[in-house]
């Protein structure tokens, strides 16, 4: 058996694959389905400094073998999270990496110095959200605004900050490169893709906002090659994710160059998506004589 | 506690020529996860499209032994229910459920219940619960699309049917028997399923009397379980409520019927 633990910026996961933020609630559901104790760590929904009631809906598309959302960052707010979620979620024995997003710098500070006192694991800065107006996805394609992001984010944290980025950008490794410069410990990509889908019987968008992210198998080739991109740029630890649905999808990320992965979307069409893919990947390390998971990352041989 | 597994369509037929049933072997997933009539099941429509389908169940029953029984009867909307209809009898599909809340109904409670259209069949649920102790009123656009006419007989006092061009019932929309009923009848509360404008009218029907009113909404959905936050409908006070988690019933009080 090959040894699954892997380590993401000085936190060590009792294996590499993860659940993707907006995609797991807050753990609670999914418990009902599996010991979630099993994995290798829990990125929660969306936090923000206040509670948020997210978009008009519908918030959900489906797309060729994907789907598109707009939810929003629906939440309630980090005090509430910190007060009635976390509490929970810590005594379920997973790394809990905190997803944030803010509107201003100054706000990203404020929930780093909040989280890592309650005694979260790793926060997850969000600047890459397509779905809300301010703040959001612009952080996200302008490298200087990142950077910035990512220094008071840095200057507020006593864990480590991982900075999640938008594959709306012309170069990512511009942006990564801004991102590693003002201190990040690690980089999670891809998060989704903006999309559109039209019904053209009432020729109206089915999603209330237009337009949403796309995410779900669809999108693995682009997140495999983004994190093979930001893996030759920096020296960064990367948590990969973008249309993770099986053992093999997870072993493609990691050999792109991702030291650990998350599982999104096809939670929604399986359940035990993320298990599944844990046991594959275990499988297929042990079907290639592997002793260690970590071999695996940035193993590719490109021609 | 929900339950996903694959389960044998045992039985298919057609109610009526737009719709489809089937009746599925569903393990002990009744016995699991039944809470009241007006659930859903979850069900993955083929291995090309990654989000299920929520289905209303129509009606189901546990069995002794892991052997439980449930019906869902569907119409053709999209290309995952037409691949939906295209499964035969001895297939299998993999089926989430029992999810969502279900009506609320009390052990003696008399009820009355309204179906629009392919609202129609989660009725059929309630009519069996509280045997005898409801009335129902059924809308459908003509009389080629009414079902389970029969059905509701066995367990309703009354079946009043209504259809929009007259071809069966009364000419016109449920409102008109559903007023009526109410005005004669006394029922503890009235329970509906169907397009959005019906749930609308007949919750003002049931408003002005006074009557408790219990309606099913329908949003879409990825997850179906309350963790992606897809299926949010906007409630009187101003907040969020799932459709999946928080539903798919709701009194129609703290429905934002503006929204
Ligand atoms: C319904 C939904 C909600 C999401 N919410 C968030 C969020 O709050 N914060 C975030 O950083 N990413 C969010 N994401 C993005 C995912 O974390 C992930 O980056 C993306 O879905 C790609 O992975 P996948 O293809 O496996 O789903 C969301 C995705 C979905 C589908
Ligand atoms: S469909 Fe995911 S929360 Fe309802």
């Amino acid at each position: 058996m090959a040894d699954m633990r892997v380590n993401l910026a000085g936190v060590e996961l009792k294996n590499p694959v993860t659940v993707a933020s907006g995609t797991f609630g807050f753990g609670r559901e999914y418990s009902e389905f599996f010991d979630i104790s099993k994995l290798g760590g829990i990125s929660v929904k969306g936090l923000t400094p206040l509670p948020r009631q997210g978009n008009p809906a519908p918030r959900i598309a489906e797309t060729p073998m994907g789907m598109l959302n707009s939810v929003g960052l629906q939440n309630p707010g980090v005090d509430a999270f910190i007060a009635h979620e976390l509490p929970w979620l810590k005594a379920q024995g997973t790394v809990i990496i905190a997803n944030i997003s803010g509107s201003t710098p100054e706000e990203y500070g404020e929930m780093c110095e909040k989280l890592s006192a309650a005694g979260v694991d790793m926060i997850e800065v969000n600047i890459s959200c397509p779905n809300v107006k301010a703040g959001g996805l612009a952080y996200g394609t302008r490298p200087e605004l990142a950077a910035e992001v990512t220094t008071v984010a840095k200057a507020h944290a006593a864990v480590p900050v991982m900075v999640k980025l938008s594959p709306n950008v012309t170069d990512i490794t511009e942006i990564t490169k801004a991102v590693e410069g003002a201190g990040a410990d690690a980089i999670s990509l891809i998060n989704t893709l903006r999309g559109m889908v039209i019904d053209v019987k009432t020729r109206r968008p089915i999603l209330k906002m237009n337009t949403g992210g796309l995410s779900g198998p669809a999108v693995l080739p682009i997140a495999v090659r983004m994190v093979w991109e930001v893996h030759n740029a920096v020296k960064l630890p990367i948590l990969g994710m973008g249309g993770v649905s099986s053992g093999s999808d997870a072993a493609q990320l990691m050999l792109a160059g991702a030291a650990a992965v998350a599982v999104g979307a096809a939670t929604f069409a399986d359940p035990m998506a993320p298990i599944r893919v844990l046991e594959e990947l275990g499988e297929l390390c042990d079907s290639q004589g592997l002793s260690s998971v970590t071999q695996l990352t940035g193993a590719v041989q490109p021609w | 506690m929900q339950v996903e597994t694959s389960c044998k369509i045992l039985y298919k037929d057609a109610p009526n020529p737009h719709a489809i049933r089937f009746e599925l072997a569903v393990g002990d997933m009744v016995e699991r996860s039944c809470k009241a009539p007006g659930q859903f099941v979850h069900i993955k429509c083929g291995p090309q499209r990654l989000l299920r389908r929520p289905i209303s169940v129509c009606s189901c029953q546990s069995g002794p032994a892991g052997d439980d029984l449930l019906t869902v009867v569907f119409e053709v909307r999209g290309e995952g229910t037409a691949w939906l209809a295209q499964r035969r009898e001895g297939d299998c599909l993999d089926v989430l459920g029992l999810l969502g809340n279900g009506f609320h109904m009390e052990p003696q409670g008399r009820y009355l219940l309204v179906g629009g259209g392919i609202g129609v069949p989660p009725m059929l649920g309630c009519a069996e619960n509280a045997p005898s102790r409801c009335d129902a009123v059924l809308g459908f656009r003509d009389s080629s699309h009414a079902l389970l006419l029969n059905e509701f007989s066995a367990h309703c006092g009354s079946v009043a049917v209504a259809t929009e061009d007259g071809s069966l019932g009364e000419r016109g929309f449920v409102t008109g028997p559903v007023e009526a009923l109410l005005e004669k009848n006394r029922y503890d509360a009235v329970l509906c399923c169907g397009p959005r404008p019906m749930l609308k009218a007949v919750a003002g029907l049931a408003a002005r009397l006074g009557l408790p009113c219990q309606v099913s909404l329908e949003e879409r959905m990825a997850c179906g379980v309350g963790a992606c936050l897809g299926c949010a409908v906007p409630m009187a006070d101003g907040s969020m409520k799932h459709v999946c988690k928080d539903g798919p019933i709701f009194n129609a009080g703290e429905v934002d019927w503006n929204g």
